[in-house]
């Protein structure tokens, strides 16, 4: 649905997005996720015909961006990351002008209209002028100019930024339940919100993709070790020797808090047991001994603090424990 | 209703909720009516002297006396209100970052530029329109030659036109509305001041150039009652001229 192939936009000097490359099939949800100024933005305003490629091409619904843009607007519902709002309509208002410009019937935009006011409830706030609405209302709003047409493809530049949690959640189900019938794209930079909605990521750090895969492939990708964390009373001075001595470990970090350490074990070997036996063993006083896995927040400071070694595709292994 | 008048309904609603146009409305009646006002008086003052002279009801034409004038004087509150009200057109969309919403939607920049040109030119004939109550008025009072009256219209409705188109391309250029408006301020006072270089340069062709680039002189042959097909001309070249222009700058910001 979503074809982007060496797609470069230069600002003058200032490289924003360089050789991006990816794909979305029809019914998926992607999220794009990375720090600021990374080039999420560019990417999504390249996708949405709102400014062209320096290079390379991106097709929405097999049209040019480029060359066939009205087609492509046609097809694109857009949240910017700003949602456009004219301040001085009312909910009504706004939403009817927005659907007119996007070349809706009459009668197609009254059905519309009840229903995206309904799916967002936005009903009680229909009359109200834009100006006066919460910031969370402006940015539902937003979503529901991006959704009036029920176009194929939505690209959402951060939909849930300035909504309070159990409206975060509603957008998210709001999203969830689009997939399937709609191709998603969203950015975000809150990492459980690229878990929880989307069955791919795509990392991009510096204009560049550095990683694209499921959250759950992108987390199990990255680690290369189990690691333990335990924390004794009163450990010896030489605890690290002692604890390395242990057979199955790689290394072991003493952490910030005093008696914490964090033990890195060879891949695929549990040594919980062992370590328990160990410390209780050594009369050191097990307090706390937990297995740590990687989260997808983990991998993604990895990935864009360490950029060196990482590939496009097939992560290389990295140094550091993340 | 096509996206193109979606935009011009959603325009002049922007401007009829805002009170740009209840303050430039009421500045630009008032000072139509005081102007007028001021011509009526004088020309009652000049039938009086008249009158003593010649001891005789004498022929006043109010279309010289009256209208001539305050179309003249009309030109230069044009050029300090209309950019006013242009100012917000492109500016106020790129600050307000709504301007993403009209690029991605399916409707063409030269759509977008037409749309917000013909919105603040239909509030402008809409005000021409009140300001002929005048006129109306004076027909009931006095007798006078009604068509260099509605001539003199055409050349507000079409200098009007072309400061409003001036005004799109200024809004188009910059963020900033009170440097937009400025700008089509300037720019229009200086194009008017060519025609006084014209009158400089005398006879030359470049005294000849000078004077048609200027809007003025067109103007003037217009309210004398005079329609020439060079003036319409350059009026309705000038009026795209700056519309194209404002076209293109647009598009040039897209490729930043």
């Amino acid at each position: 649905m979503i074809e982007v192939a060496n797609v470069t936009k230069r600002y003058g000097d200032l490289t924003a997005i360089d050789r991006v490359t990816f794909t979305v099939g029809k019914g998926e949800v992607l999220a794009f996720l990375g720090p600021n100024g990374a080039g999420k933005t560019t990417t999504m305003r390249i996708l949405t015909c709102f400014m062209p490629a320096t290079e390379g091409t991106a097709r929405v619904a097999g049209f040019d961006c480029f060359e066939q843009s009205q087609e492509v607007k046609r097809r694109v519902g857009y949240l910017p990351e700003t949602p456009p709002l004219y301040q001085e309509l009312t909910v009504t208002e706004y939403l009817t002008f927005t659907g007119r410009l996007k070349g809706m019937t009459a009668s197609a935009l009254r059905t519309g209209l009840d229903h995206v006011l309904d799916r967002l409830s936005l009903g009680e706030v229909r009359r109200r002028l834009i100006a006066n609405l919460s910031r969370g209302y402006k940015q539902r709003v937003g979503l529901a100019q991006a959704l009036l047409h029920d176009p194929p493809v939505l690209i959402l530049d951060e939909p849930t930024v300035g909504l309070d949690p159990k409206q975060i959640i509603e957008i998210r189900d709001l999203i969830k339940s689009l997939a399937g019938s709609h191709t998603v794209v969203l950015s975000t930079h809150i990492l459980p919100e690229a878990t929880a909605v989307c069955q791919r990521v795509v990392i991009i750090n510096a204009g560049r993709i550095v990683a694209e895969d499921t959250p759950q492939h992108l987390s199990a990708r990255l680690r290369r070790s189990e690691k333990i964390s335990v924390t004794v009373k009163e450990p010896p001075p030489d605890a690290i020797n002692r604890l390395s001595s242990l057979a199955g470990i790689v290394e072991v970090f003493e952490q910030r808090e005093a008696g914490t350490f964090l033990i890195e074990c060879e891949l695929g070997r549990d040594l919980r047991d062992d370590i328990a036996r160990f410390v209780v063993a050594q009369e050191w006083g097990l307090l706390e001994l937990k297995s740590i896995s990687m989260t997808l927040e983990d991998v993604f400071l990895h990935l864009t603090q360490h950029e060196e070694g990482v590939g496009q595709s097939g992560l290389a292994p990295a140094e550091g424990t993340g | 209703m096509t996206p193109v008048n979606a935009l011009v309904a959603k325009e002049l609603r922007s401007y009829f909720v805002s009170p740009v146009v209840y303050v430039i409305g009421a500045v630009f009646l008032l000072i139509f009516g005081v102007l007028s006002y001021l011509a009526v008086v004088n020309a009652s003052v000049q039938a009086i002297r008249l009158m003593q002279v010649q001891e005789a009801a004498a022929q006043l034409n109010l279309n010289d006396l009256v209208f001539r004038p305050t179309f003249y004087s009309m030109a230069l509150v044009l050029l300090l209100l209309l950019p006013i009200l242009t100012m917000r057109l492109f500016a106020e969309e790129r600050k307000l970052r709504t301007f993403e919403l009209l690029m991605t939607s399916p409707i063409g920049l030269n759509e977008i530029v037409v749309a917000k040109f013909v919105s603040v030119w239909v509030i402008y004939l809409g005000l021409l329109a009140v300001t002929g109550l005048v006129p109306v008025i004076l027909s009931l009072f006095s007798s006078f030659d009604w068509n260099p009256v509605f001539t003199g219209y055409l050349g507000l409705a079409l200098m009007g036109a072309l400061f409003l188109a001036t005004g799109v391309l200024a809004s188009a250029v910059t963020e900033n509305q009170i440097i937009a408006a400025f700008l089509s301020f300037g720019f229009l006072l200086i194009v008017w001041l060519l025609g006084a270089f014209g009158s400089l340069a005398g006879d030359s062709a470049l005294g000849a150039t000078l004077s048609y680039v200027s809007f003025i002189e067109h103007y003037d042959r217009l309210v004398r009652g005079l329609v020439e097909a060079k003036d319409l001309v350059y009026y309705l070249s000038g009026i795209l001229l700056m519309l194209f222009l404002a076209y293109r700058v647009v598009e040039s910001q897209r490729w930043k």
